[in-house]
Parts: C-alpha cells; structure tokens; sequence
C-alpha cells in the first residue's frame, strides 16, 4: 500500500486522503468505467467459495481451488494436456464446422420457404427435444469407436440448435425492410443476401454460441460414452486413481476453454459483423 | 359526392395524370378494406390520402406501390399497368426502414446498389441527396445515432436517389415529434418545388394534409371509399407561420373535421 502506487489519484482526491484512501478511489473508479473488473470480482468470488468448500471439506473427492489449479499446472507443464487437446478438438471441430455449415444453411432454408420448413422443421424439433446423450450407443453401435462416431455425437447435438435458430432468425427479420428491398426492385437473390441474413446476423450468431456450446457437450458426451480419449480420458483416468484435484482440472479446464471459445466467436461477430455496434 | 371523379377509358384520360387508380378494391380474407376506388394523380402535385385509421389509406398506397396486390382493378402509371413494384415509384416508409447495420451513405444509395450502379457514381448522387435533406456531416453515422426526423431524412433522400418519377409517402411524420413535424413539412414543400415530382402522401392528420397537399382525397372507413375530393388552393409563397394563421387553411381543415367527424369513435 505505498502512495507511490497511485500518485494520479492521490491529485485527483486533492492530496488529502491516505494511501489507502486513494487505492479504494482508483479501484471504484476502476469499476465505474470497466466491465472486467465486475468480471474479476465475480470470478474471484467463485474461486473463493471453492476454495472454502474443499477446505470443510464437503467430500474427500472435492479438492480445493488451489490444488485443482496446481494440478492444472503440472498437467499443462509435464505434456498430458495440450495432446490431450489435439484429441478433443478433432472431432470437436469437424462437428461444429459441419453443424455450423448445415445447420445455417438449412435453417435459412426454412425461414425463406414454407415447404422447406414444413419438411425439415418436425425432424429438428423432434431432436432438439430427445435426450440425445440416450442415441451415443446407437451410434456406437452403427459407426464404431472411432472419429466419425464422436464427430457425429457433436453433430447430434450441435446441429438442431443451430438449425432451429437460424430458422427463427430468418423468420423475424423485419418485413419492412423485405418491403424496402422489394419496392426498389430488389431481385429474390438481392432480398436474400443484402436484407434477410445481414437483418439475421445478431440471432443467427446467438445460435451459432448455443450450438457450440452443445458441440462442447457432445464431445465430452461421446469422450465418456464412448471411448475415453483427449480430455475424456483425463477425467475418466484421473477418477480412477482417485486422483481428484486433476480430474477436477480437466473438468475446469474444458469448461473455461468453452467459455473463451464462445467470447471469442461474439468478439468475432461484432467487431466484424455488427459495423453499427463498434464505436459505443 | 360518393366519387367525384369521373370515370375514363385509357383513350380520353388526361395526358398529365401519371398515375390512374381504375375500380381497386381491396379485401382480406371477410374484410372489405378497399371499395370501387377511382382517381388520378396529376403530375407534380402533392396529393394526399386522408382518413381515419382503417380506412385503407396505406393499403392504397401500397397497392399503388406493387407491394401489395389488389383484389380488383388496375392501377397505372405512366400508361402501364402496374404488376409489381417499378423504378418510376419510390416508397417512402412509416417505420423508415433503414438497414441498421449501414451508414447513411450506403443507406440512401441503396435503391441505386440494388440497380448495380459503381459505388463512386451512387455515392455521388446520394452524397447531392443526403446535402438536400439537410443531413450533409452524417453521412458515416449509423440509423441508430441519429434521431427519428432523421432517419426519416434519409428515407426520404434515398426515396430522391433513385429519380423515381412517383414518390409514394406512408405516414412518413408519424414517428416525428412535433416541432421537428413542422420543419419537416416547410423542408418537404421546398423539395416538390425543387424537384417536380409526383407525391402522394398518406396522413391522418387534418392540418397536415391541408398545409401540404395540392389535393386532399379524403377516405371514409369499413369499407375504405373516396369521400370527398378538396382542393385547399392556399398560397404557399407566404411564410409558413402566415399560412398556418390563414382563414383559408383554417376553414379547410375545419371543413375535412366537419367531413370526418362522423367516424370518430
């Protein structure tokens, strides 16, 4: 707690607070203008209350935060976890490419033709609804152990929600301006291109986040349902050998990898996506 | 006085009405919105539909635009009939409908964009439009940062770009404040008298209607029909505060009251 540490502040208070006076006015105003600073205080609230947890302890198999994070390190540091990465990701992304690639492209077909969706739309309704994590066997049972049937686990669940929101971001652009294109003589592929999906960016991305994050799902799904590969296989492993605080790192690890994945992919969206939404 | 205008054949019809409105009507599914109408609009004149709400006054304009069929009769401009929507039209729309996600710049060139014309030339014309309406310095703003009498500026600017002959307004001061309403009507009569175009203009406000329009057809609901046909002859060389205060404008608009105060609730 030095005043050196903020000496702009201490100006600012007119040079009559104490050091920590002035660190108290730097972090308020801090918060005032950062959205991350709410961010941290609310990730370190978190931390917190695990570490607490595991030091009652609430059970012999739930390890603190600050082992689970050591634990992460050594894992990163001795090679187990970056392969393991390389093993997940595979059918992770072939899934979502093929989910994202499909599912828009079908659910943009159904928001523009009533045939289309009366033909596609039970079937997604339908698989949106089952319990999909009931079907892996099936697959199994049909495609093997191998990558195909764990990038089709990720499609199983990616695809639906992908589909069904793209239909509904088509179905509610807003008729005015279909109206607008068409009364200058837009022709249907100018309607298409220029109004409809630019109008069903925001929306289409919303489900682009939810069906990624259901692809996150099927991966560990079909990791653990299938054959324990990549990062299913450190859990699997770790809770074997009753090796907690590293099952509870692969745990973490995959959750904040999704979570950052999803900012990334809204970052993506409106800095090159959303021109409007850039200078605020 | 149930249709003032006579009927005519394309042969005899005056040479300088550039859109004829022949026996439209008009229903949805039971309802009955538009019944037997017939007019012409003249060129260059202002013209504009009036009428209390579900009397099909933008249902017109929108049949008259292509955006909406008919269920009977034609309508024609500049001796075609009317299929669709056509470069000689321009709509201008109630709820503006800007592109959010363009500037003003590619909002007001888009009639011309959808034309396929090059960027340099129809940003050229759009750039003279968007200075027209008052909004030169805007031009990389988004909708979104402007206020609504703006946005309706670039409707209508983008509405001039594309040099329809025929520029159909929908309520366009409806979603406007007052004060800006005003200033909009004074900007918009400048704009006829610059530009010689043909408007019609849909409103359902009475001293709109009178301050602006050459014409004044008014429409009586359930089933939209042509009540009554005005011609409020105001001089518009006066300063607009002078008209506003003029017993001729006055008694007009109590005149169209006195027509349509029968249809209020």
């Amino acid at each position: 707690m030095h005043m050196a540490a903020s000496p702009q502040k201490v100006g600012a208070t007119g040079g009559a607070g104490s050091g920590s006076s002035s660190i108290v006015e730097t972090l308020a105003d801090f918060a005032r203008r950062r959205k991350s600073f709410w961010v941290a205080v609310s990730l370190a609230i978190l931390f917190t209350a695990w570490e607490i947890a595991g030091r009652v302890p609430i059970s012999f198999a739930f390890p603190t935060f600050l082992e689970t994070l050591s634990a992460l390190i050594e894992m990163a540091l001795d090679g187990t976890l970056l392969p393991a990465y390389f093993i997940t990701f595979q059918p992770l992304l072939l899934g979502v490419a093929v989910s994202a690639v499909l599912g828009i492209g079908l659910g943009i077909a159904m928001g523009l033709s009533d045939k289309a969706e009366w033909l596609l739309a039970p079937v997604f309704i339908v698989l949106q609804a089952a319990p999909m994590a009931a079907l892996v066997p099936l697959v199994t049972f049909v495609y093997g152990i191998g990558l195909v049937a764990k990038t089709l686990a990720v499609i199983m669940l990616a695809l639906p929600v992908i589909v069904l929101n793209s239909y509904k971001a088509v179905r509610h652009v807003n008729p005015s301006l279909v109206d607008m294109c068409r009364s200058f003589q837009g022709t249907r592929m100018q309607q298409i291109f220029k109004i409809v999906i630019p109008d069903a960016t925001p929306v289409l991305f919303a489900g682009l986040r939810l069906g990624i994050a259901a692809g996150f799902i099927g991966v560990m799904l079909a990791e653990l349902l299938i054959t324990p590969t990549g990062i299913g296989d450190l859990i699997t492993y770790h809770r074997s050998v009753a090796n907690y605080a590293h099952m509870y790192a692969a745990v973490a690890s995959i959750i904040a990898v999704s979570t950052l994945t999803l900012a990334a992919l809204q970052y993506v969206e409106l800095r090159f996506l959303r021109p409007e939404k850039r200078r605020k | 006085m149930a249709n003032p205008i006579p009927l005519r054949t394309a042969d005899n019809a005056t040479p300088d009405a550039v859109v004829e409105v022949r026996d439209i009507c008009k229903r949805y599914g039971d309802v009955e919105a538009l019944r037997g109408i017939n007019l012409q609009f003249e060129r260059g004149k202002l013209t504009t539909l009036l009428g209390p709400s579900g009397c099909g006054k933008t249902t017109l304009l929108k049949i008259i635009a292509g955006l909406v069929p008919a269920t009977s009769g034609q309508v024609i401009v500049n001796g075609r009939q009317v299929t669709g929507p056509g470069p000689e039209r321009a709509f201008v729309f109630q709820d503006f409908a800007l592109m959010p996600w363009a500037t003003v710049l590619r909002n007001v060139a888009f009639g011309l964009e959808l034309k396929g014309m090059p960027q340099a030339e129809r940003h050229r014309i759009a750039r003279h439009y968007i200075n027209e309406v008052g909004l030169s310095g805007f031009e990389e703003k988004y909708p979104h940062e402007l206020s609504g009498g703006m946005r309706q500026r670039v409707g209508i600017a983008r509405a001039f770009s594309v040099n329809a002959d025929v520029l159909l307004l929908d309520e366009p001061f409806s979603a406007v404040d007052e004060q800006n309403r005003r200033k909009f009507q004074e900007d918009l009569l400048r704009l006829v008298d610059k530009e010689r175009k043909t408007f019609l203009f849909v409103t359902h406000s009475i001293e709109e209607a009178v301050y602006v329009s050459d014409r004044i057809v008014l429409l009586s609901p359930r089933p939209g029909r042509v009540s009554q046909i005005i011609e409020p002859a105001i001089d518009r060389s006066a300063a607009p505060d002078v008209i506003r205060r003029d017993k001729g404008y006055l008694d007009v608009v109590e005149e169209i009251w006195q027509g349509l105060r029968q249809y209020a609730e």
